[in-house]
């Protein structure tokens, strides 16, 4: 997006939405909006009805985990929803994210009242980071196994999964059993200086 | 009066209209979908959590195996993704390159599209022809990367190298006679790119002999006219993007709107339908065929008069040459740490989106500057359109849901991801 786009998206976000800000953050020619996960679905109707803004589709919404981010432990909360949310009116597109209060239980509110389509991708996120969104009526798996335990993309779900199936001949039906494949990491997680190599600058 | 129940069928995973592994559970009244229930996620491998385990790099042939059938335009926006957060630049010819291959993987995947859903709704001379034509095109796949599918040919930087002077030629076989053999050849005599140019020459022709089989005729119009109407409004709420969004009649594609690579450079027009049916979606990427063909034109008469790097000289991105590599102890150093350690990433989130031949097709990226992504999330367009199979069959016969299928051009690689 160019400059003068986001500096209008920017003006019109700070005029429709007000103090219910709690961060704005331009970066790399993207806008993202953070917002208090009580705020969430009020901002969410503003955001789409608001002539000025008019993000009419919800082009995704996903789950992050943030519990290893950087290399030290975690700062803040851990589960945060991310939407991306694209204007065909406006031809602009807006980051909004929103962290769930409660590391144990995250639970935020469902926006499938505002973008019907909402609906798998909560259902996804749901099913891979175990965020629970309220006023969603059918929060089901959808991308794991029939009977899945766990929450597969939290990052303490370890990469070959807890169980693995196979057929046993003894008692002629296919069983679980726990993972036979030992963890490995092929190649180390490295985080270099800043500015290494010069990258990164616009 | 005997009491009437509604009937609940299960459709898949095994059943060749299900494009792959769909499960649908259909609640139908007598002949008449109620309500549809797709079962998704046989096909999951967890691309996003792999791609958390492996380096920039190593994850790259991994998009070609979410839309197995357009797998340049996946690895695009993957690139895209990482060269945003990193602020490298891609060579000029190597954006023309990018958009040539994304408009013939956008013939490619149209064709395979138009073949099964015919196929599907019981045409089955068009899936032949179809077929005969991505035959052509993987060939240029081929040539330029070494593999007919999965390709792995986009890098963050560039591409991998530059397009080929000579078309691979069929060798002497016992199955075919001299002649034979001189006809297939006829035109793999020139470069990668006179094989091109004249396949765009044929294919116009080659979309007229589709467009005979189908657009006026009486059976298509009946399994396709009125079927699946979204109305635009309906196209936006639900997450509507490419073809899905332009049948219903909204102008919109990222190609023009929100050009990246060389789009803005070339020539070519975005045909929209009006009633939002199955058979204004087909005339749409019909007419996109052609426009494709139009781009696709204009990059081979571009890259024959401008020579170039295809691939950023920054070395921390992009392997040096084997000259270099073998004569220059710091080329050396390079290409052992890119391809032992890969890429570092500056910190930072992106979201980057092409028009994919099925719809926006989105990365989004957050790295903490490893060498490895923090959080992949991929936006695949299909994911959307599937998710509103139900709002779309109801009140349809089953045979309808077929239909809609085909034209949702649902294919489980990336859906389930």
């Amino acid at each position: 997006m160019t400059t003068a786009k986001i500096e209008t998206l920017k003006n019109a976000l700070v005029v429709a939405l007000g103090d219910r800000i709690q961060e704005l953050v331009e970066a790399l020619g993207e806008l993202t909006l953070v917002v208090k996960s009580e705020d969430l679905l009020a901002v969410a109707k503003i955001l789409r009805d608001a002539p000025a803004v008019r993000c009419e589709e919800l082009i995704d919404l996903c789950g992050v985990d943030y519990s290893t981010w950087g290399e030290s432990v975690q700062t803040g909360r851990r589960f945060a929803a991310v939407c991306h949310l694209m204007s065909i009116t406006h031809n602009w597109r807006l980051r909004l994210r929103s962290f769930a209060p409660d590391d144990d239980f995250p639970m935020l509110d469902s926006v499938t009242g505002v973008w019907p389509n909402a609906d798998w991708y909560e259902r996804e996120a749901f099913d891979l980071f175990g965020i629970i969104f309220s006023g969603h009526n059918d929060l089901r798996r959808i991308l794991t196994d029939y009977g899945f335990v766990g929450h597969p993309f939290r990052k303490d779900f370890p990469l070959s999964g807890n169980v693995e199936m196979r057929y046993d001949p003894d008692q002629k039906r296919v069983i679980y059993q726990p993972v036979t494949i030992e963890p490995r990491e092929v190649t180390p997680r490295i985080i270099r200086e800043e500015n290494y190599g010069n990258l990164g600058k616009q | 009066m005997a009491e009437i129940r509604n009937y609940t069928l299960n459709f898949g995973p095994q059943h060749p209209a299900a494009h792959g592994v769909l499960r649908l559970v259909l609640e139908l009244d007598g002949e008449v979908v109620q309500r549809a229930d797709p079962h998704i996620g046989l096909l999951h491998r967890a691309t996003e959590k792999l791609a958390e385990h492996k380096t920039w790099i190593q994850s790259l042939p991994y998009m070609d195996r979410l839309d197995y059938v357009s797998m340049m335009c996946n690895e695009h926006a993957y690139c895209l993704a990482i060269e945003k957060l990193l602020g490298v630049d891609v060579p000029l010819r190597a954006q023309y390159i990018r958009v040539m291959f994304d408009e013939v993987t956008r013939i490619l995947n149209h064709l395979l599209w138009l073949g099964a859903h015919a196929l599907d709704i019981g045409a089955m001379t068009v899936f032949l022809y179809c077929f005969r034509e991505r035959e052509d095109l993987m060939d240029c796949y081929e040539a330029v990367s070494g593999a007919r599918m999965h390709a792995a040919y986009y890098r963050p930087g560039g591409v991998y190298r530059d397009l080929p002077d000579v078309m691979p030629q069929y060798q002497p076989s016992p199955y075919r006679n001299d002649k034979k053999l001189r006809d297939l050849n006829s035109n793999r005599q020139g470069s990668l790119l006179d094989f091109m140019e004249d396949f765009t020459i044929r294919f116009p022709r080659y979309v007229d002999e589709y467009e005979t089989l189908l657009t006026d005729n009486r059976i298509w119009k009946q399994r396709t006219v009125g079927i699946g109407v979204v109305s635009p409004e309906r196209a936006m709420a639900l997450g509507f993007t490419g073809a899905m969004l332009r049948g219903s009649g909204v102008e919109w594609d990222l190609r023009k709107k929100q050009p990246y690579e060389t789009y803005d450079r070339v020539d070519f027009d975005i045909p929209v339908g009006v009633n939002g049916d199955c058979y204004d979606r087909y005339l749409v990427r019909i007419e996109e065929f052609r426009q494709s063909n139009r781009i696709i034109r204009q990059c081979i008469d571009w890259l024959r008069a401008n020579p170039g790097p295809v691939i950023t000289a920054n070395h921390k991105v992009a392997p040096p040459s084997r000259v270099g590599l073998k004569s220059n102890m710091e080329e050396l150093i390079h290409h052992f740490k890119l391809f032992s350690e890969g890429i570092h990433v500056p910190p930072g989130e992106v979201y980057a989106a092409i028009e994919h031949p099925k719809g926006e097709f989105g990365i989004y990226a957050v790295s903490d500057g490893a060498n490895k992504p923090y959080r992949l999330k991929i936006r695949s367009p299909g994911f959307a359109h599937l998710a509103a199979l139900s709002e779309m069959s109801k009140g349809h016969m089953l045979a309808d849901v077929v239909a809609i299928i085909g034209t949702q051009d649902i294919v489980f690689g990336e859906i389930d991801r």
